[in-house]
């Protein structure tokens, strides 16, 4: 008798587990059979009227009737909660193409995008990088690199005066002087920084702009090593395939003087109409320092010697970025500012 | 400066191409910038005699004529033009020629009749009538030489390269073909050829009878030198004297006038021509302007003299402007029957201050402003009197004046030559270094290396060394690392403040701008300054571009408010800003200003999400990634640029860090910003000044906090500042934070009233407090808030 309602109680389990839907459902099925009143429950409570030969046999059929509907419960579940959580899932889906929520984050000006840079490589050559005041004296400005009042190169660089002794620097070299007037040698630094020259502003001239200046003085130096210093520097800037090229030229505050080129980053040396079919393009200036210079500083030309060079932050940054007009980079206009 | 290739070839007989020349001539110091001829573009042109001429059976206004253009036989040529005639040489574009302005000839019919090519005029070659005086407007050019097929450029030196130079201020003997032509022969190993002129047919006249020179200022005019030439005979110059000039930029005049240009381009000497009728008194003198106070120059313009200017005179009035222009009165002109050739040396800075003066640069001035050799005068004097002779343009008197206080002392400087291999790390031998030497026109007396008169710009060693370099080649100087002992490269510290501080500048969405550091006095106006501000005591330029850039900013808000202002014109919709910009502080008139870096922050957003509180926060920013002590802010209601209730200025343990706020409406719309507008100005030096200590490693706490949320009434007028105050105070030690999180005023609290929330949190070290403990802190707080009538919401 019992064992024909067992039976019936796992057939019925069974078959109501298999219809339900959800997880109310599945408890009513639990309460039906498991619960206090349950039927499993009340079958049991039925043991005692059996013979002691019966008791063991029945109770462990009725165990295994209960870890049947407890497992079959436990299947239905797992069942139930991944088809909730697929279903969650397909509701939540997005459009992933719509744009993002960004914060801004505020740009660096193109200038000092190559000057950081600038400054990086040459900070890991152990270069310190030094300043100087923008309004100078005409002594470190011109006297002082061996350009006296009326040089012919005084011409070349127009300068804004606000007396005949004070003016704004028309060239960083002067930063040089005070370095070795404060510094004994070794020296090795740069001086990034403003110039000022009486220029009408147009697509490639703006009355300010900005010099990278360098300068090393020390025991035995010499042009191979100015060469080397000029190489280095270059690749640096312009990637490993770039070579560097110098030429004679002439300024008052180094002898030999040269004019750096390296090869051109438009045909990589072929020659094009931007390099004039050179191969090349001009970066800067450059030479050994001119013993008048050094003595000028109190330092002897006869034990140290140095080289210092020189170039233009404008037309790098003008180069990496093929912009055309020089007032771009002074207009800051938001639309070009974001732009790098 | 134009350089003729042809010409510079009688002087070095090079052989490379134009681009090898070029590439060559730069590797080696010359500056050449390009090169072309004037038959770039033309093509196929030839000498051609015209042999017959008949009328056209169809029009009246042609004629067919045949020409014989040698090789390429017998042409026909049909031509409208009037002024051929049978035996004419002529410039023939044959068939598929181009002429000037890419013009394309090819044979066809005119009016039926075969025409082989086309007659050329002056222009369709290129060229102006100018140099061809004989040649007839619209006419063909009759040419004067040229053999029938030979080619028409050759004929005109139209093939001849020009090299575009680019001299170097220190070497104005390269203003010149010989100049060029020397640095040509040691480039390219070849001989430089360096014959003196010498006059062979001269007149034994005594040359004192007609002129004498007087220089009363000899220190600008070291050296005078002057030839007379009598019966001259005025005419215009031959042709390959007209093509020289041309080739070199110069035009032609007449055949004394061209003489001179001659000797200027070929030795870098300039000279003049006066007409010796003009000369009043037969004196020529050489003076500063003094009480002279004009002369009307070559060109017409009537010239202001200051009493400093060197003039050449006469007995009467100034003749020229000495070094940069002759005058009108003695010019030579069809008439003139004696000539004083002028070769003289004058002191450069004294030109060079007179031309910049008058506003008058020449290619005589342009020449002797950088102290030309003042040995040449005489030779370059014989070789004008060599080619009068030579052209017939008069009969030259043999004896020379020459007036001379130069000092003829050789520049003597020792051949160092291990030392000068040490310096550009070569390992040339001594003979190879003099062999360089004596290429560029040095020459050696024992060890001792001579320098010649025209190259005063090398006076030691070091200039030796650069001499052997350039001509050894920079290209072989190997490239070698260096070893220094150098030790203390890298950042300094404020470099690393300043690199972090642009970092959190742009974290907080700002864009960095560069902006000129020169303004105009107009700004301060603009920005409401008051007349009396320290601001306006600026540096002046004394020569600057124009208005707006004529004094150095004591501020950075006109610049960061044009740059706003012109964003706001373009249309963009927003701009958040930031720039660390100088302000340049005067001290006095002859000492330098103090220099200071302003942290500038400027921003405008027409989407109306931003405002004051965006703007400090910005600064909050700054203030907490910099690690700046003790911040404290306190409003600022009497700047006049910034709205005088909505400006704040910001302290760092009592010094003034800066300011900050929305910008006055007036100054807004002084720029044309239709919205409102935000700044900060925040001292770079001040900030770097009260950076505080490293923070320490503090343990995360092991307790709960007690936390209590107090909603207070008080008057409008109290700021949150002083509640947050009161209650810090009031809280001591065991309040760890206060933050507002709330602030109203409305329907719910009395007019005049607003209501603001705070979030405070207590904790101590070793536990929780208990709740009675809370209320004991919070009845504190609120007893010392009472006191200032801040009183809790009921």
């Amino acid at each position: 008798m019992i064992k024909e309602q067992l039976t019936q109680i796992k057939l019925s389990a069974s078959s109501e587990l298999d219809r339900a839907q959800t997880l109310d459902e599945i408890e009513t099925v639990r309460v039906r059979y498991l619960g206090k009143k349950g039927e499993l429950t009340a079958v049991l409570s039925q043991m005692g009227k059996l013979s002691p030969e019966e008791r063991p046999v029945i109770g462990q059929s009725a165990n295994e009737i209960r870890n049947f509907i407890e497992n079959g419960i436990k299947i239905k579940k797992d069942e139930l909660s991944a088809k909730a959580l697929e279903d969650k899932l397909s509701a939540e889906k997005l459009d992933v193409t719509l744009p993002g929520k960004r914060i801004r984050i505020g740009k660096k000006h193109p200038l000092s995008i190559v000057l950081d840079e600038v400054k990086e490589a040459f900070i890991s050559l152990g270069y310190s990088i030094v300043d100087g005041p923008e309004v100078e004296y005409d002594y470190y400005n011109f006297e002082a690199l061996n350009i006296p009042k009326n040089h012919p190169a005084r011409d070349s660089q127009d300068t804004f005066y606000f007396s005949p002794e004070m003016l704004l620097r028309s060239q960083t070299s002067g930063v040089q002087v005070r370095t070795m007037e404060k510094r004994k040698p070794p020296i090795k630094m740069i001086a990034p920084g403003r110039v000022y020259r009486i220029d009408e502003i147009d697509a490639t001239h703006s009355p300010i702009f900005h010099q990278i200046e360098g300068l090393v003085v020390d025991k035995g130096i010499n042009m191979s090593h100015l060469k080397d210093s000029l190489n280095v520097i270059a690749k640096k800037l312009y990637g490993a395939n770039a070579e560097t090229r110098i030429r004679p030229d002439y300024f008052p505050f180094t002898e030999p003087s040269c004019e750096i080129s390296v090869t051109c980053f438009n045909c990589g040396g072929s020659g094009c109409s931007f390099c004039k079919d050179e191969g090349y393009i001009e970066i800067g200036g450059a030479g050994m320092v001119n013993p008048k210079v050094l003595e000028g500083c109190g330092i002897d030309p006869e034990e140290y010697s140095g080289f210092a060079f020189g170039m233009g932050l404008e037309r790098l940054v003008m180069q990496r970025y093929k912009i055309t007009d020089i007032r771009m980079l002074f207009e800051n206009d938001v639309r070009f500012l974001r732009n790098f | 400066m134009d350089i003729s290739y042809k010409w510079l070839k009688q002087y070095a007989a090079v052989e490379a191409d134009g681009r090898e020349f070029m590439r060559r001539m730069n590797m080696s110091g010359t500056e050449i910038k390009g090169f072309h001829s004037l038959s770039d573009g033309l093509s196929n042109i030839a000498v051609g005699k015209i042999t017959k001429i008949d009328r056209h059976p169809d029009a009246d206004k042609l004629v067919v004529c045949q020409v014989d253009v040698g090789d390429k036989g017998t042409l026909q040529i049909v031509t409208a033009a009037t002024n051929v005639f049978e035996g004419a040489l002529v410039p023939v574009a044959l068939h598929k020629s181009v002429v000037y302005g890419g013009q394309k000839i090819t044979k066809g019919k005119l009016r039926g009749v075969e025409s082989q090519g086309m007659f050329c005029s002056v222009e369709e070659l290129g060229l102006t009538e100018h140099d061809y005086p004989d040649a007839i407007k619209d006419g063909i050019l009759i040419l004067k030489e040229g053999i029938p097929g030979e080619s028409i450029f050759e004929v005109l030196g139209m093939d001849d390269i020009i090299f575009e130079a680019d001299v170097a201020t220190n070497r104005p003997d390269c203003l010149s073909v010989r100049g060029i032509a020397r640095e040509a022969s040691a480039t390219f190993g070849v001989p430089f050829t360096d014959e003196k002129p010498i006059l062979s047919e001269t007149t034994d006249d005594d040359v004192s009878e007609y002129l004498r020179v007087t220089v009363k200022d000899s220190d600008l005019c070291p050296r005078y030198s002057a030839r007379v030439v009598k019966n001259v005979r005025i005419a215009s110059s031959p042709l390959w004297l007209v093509e020289r000039l041309r080739n070199s930029g110069i035009r032609s005049i007449n055949n004394i006038v061209d003489i001179t240009n001659y000797v200027m381009l070929e030795y870098g000497q300039p000279m003049h021509a006066f007409d010796y009728s003009c000369v009043s008194g037969g004196e020529i003198i050489v003076r500063r302007a003094g009480d002279s106070k004009s002369v009307k120059t070559l060109d017409g313009e009537e010239i202001s003299l200051n009493p400093e200017m060197l003039v050449i005179a006469d007995r009467e009035k100034p003749i020229a402007l000495a070094g940069i222009m002759g005058g009108e009165n003695s010019e030579i002109t069809e008439n003139t029957k004696t000539v004083v050739f002028e070769s003289a040396n004058f002191f450069g800075p004294s030109i060079r201050r007179t031309s910049k003066a008058l506003g008058k640069r020449t290619d005589a001035s342009s020449r002797y402003e950088k102290n030309i050799d003042p040995s040449m005068t005489v030779e370059a004097l014989d070789r004008a009197c060599q080619l009068v002779s030579m052209l017939d343009a008069g009969d030259v008197i043999g004896e020379l004046i020459d007036v001379d206080s130069t000092e003829k002392k050789a520049k003597k400087i020792f051949l160092d030559s291990d030392w000068i291999n040490k310096y550009i790390n070569t390992n040339l031998t001594k003979d190879a270094m003099i062999n360089i030497l004596l290429s560029l026109g040095f020459e050696m007396s024992g060890e001792d290396v001579v320098v010649p008169s025209f190259r005063s710009d090398v006076s030691d060693k070091y200039d030796l060394s650069e001499e052997i370099a350039r001509i050894y080649g920079y290209d072989n100087i190997k490239p070698e690392s260096f070893k220094s002992d150098m030790s203390g490269g890298g950042y300094t510290d404020k470099q690393k403040f300043e690199i972090k501080l642009n970092d959190v500048l742009r974290a907080s969405g700002l864009d960095e701008i560069y902006t000129y550091t020169f303004t105009g006095t107009k700004s301060f106006d603009k920005i409401r300054l008051s007349e009396d501000d320290v601001k306006r005591n600026c540096l002046k330029i004394s020569n600057p571009l124009g208005e707006d850039s004529a004094i150095m900013r004591t501020t950075v808000l006109p610049s960061m408010l044009e740059v706003l202002s012109r964003n706001y014109n373009n249309r963009n919709p927003e701009a958040f800003l930031y720039e660390l910009g100088k302000v340049f502080v005067k001290t006095s008139d002859t000492t330098l200003p103090e220099e200071k870096i302003i942290v500038t922050i400027g921003f405008y957003d027409t989407s109306g999400d931003s405002d004051f509180f965006t703007l400090k926060g910005m600064i909050e920013n700054v203030v907490s990634e910099m690690n700046i002590k003790s911040v404290s802010y306190l409003p600022c209601s009497d700047n006049p640029s910034y709205h005088p209730g909505r400006c704040a200025e910001v302290f760092s343990d009592g010094k003034r860090l800066g300011i900050f706020g929305e910008i006055h409406p007036t100054v807004s719309e002084n720029y044309e910003i239709g919205q409102n507008v935000y700044c900060a100005e925040i001292s770079l030096d001040v900030l770097y000044s009260s950076m505080g200590e490293v923070k320490m490693y503090k343990p995360l706490p092991k307790h709960p906090a007690s936390t209590r949320d107090l909603g207070l009434l008080c008057k409008n007028e109290v700021y949150n500042s002083e509640i947050e105050n009161i209650i810090v105070k009031a809280g001591g030690k065991n309040l760890e934070s206060v933050k507002l999180f709330d602030v109203y005023t409305g329907k719910q609290v009395a007019d005049g009233y607003k209501s603001l929330a705070y979030a405070l949190v207590f904790r101590k070290e070793d536990g929780t407090f208990s709740d009675e403990e809370v209320d004991a802190f919070i009845v504190k707080i609120l007893d010392a808030l009472k006191e200032k009538d801040i009183i809790l919401r009921q």
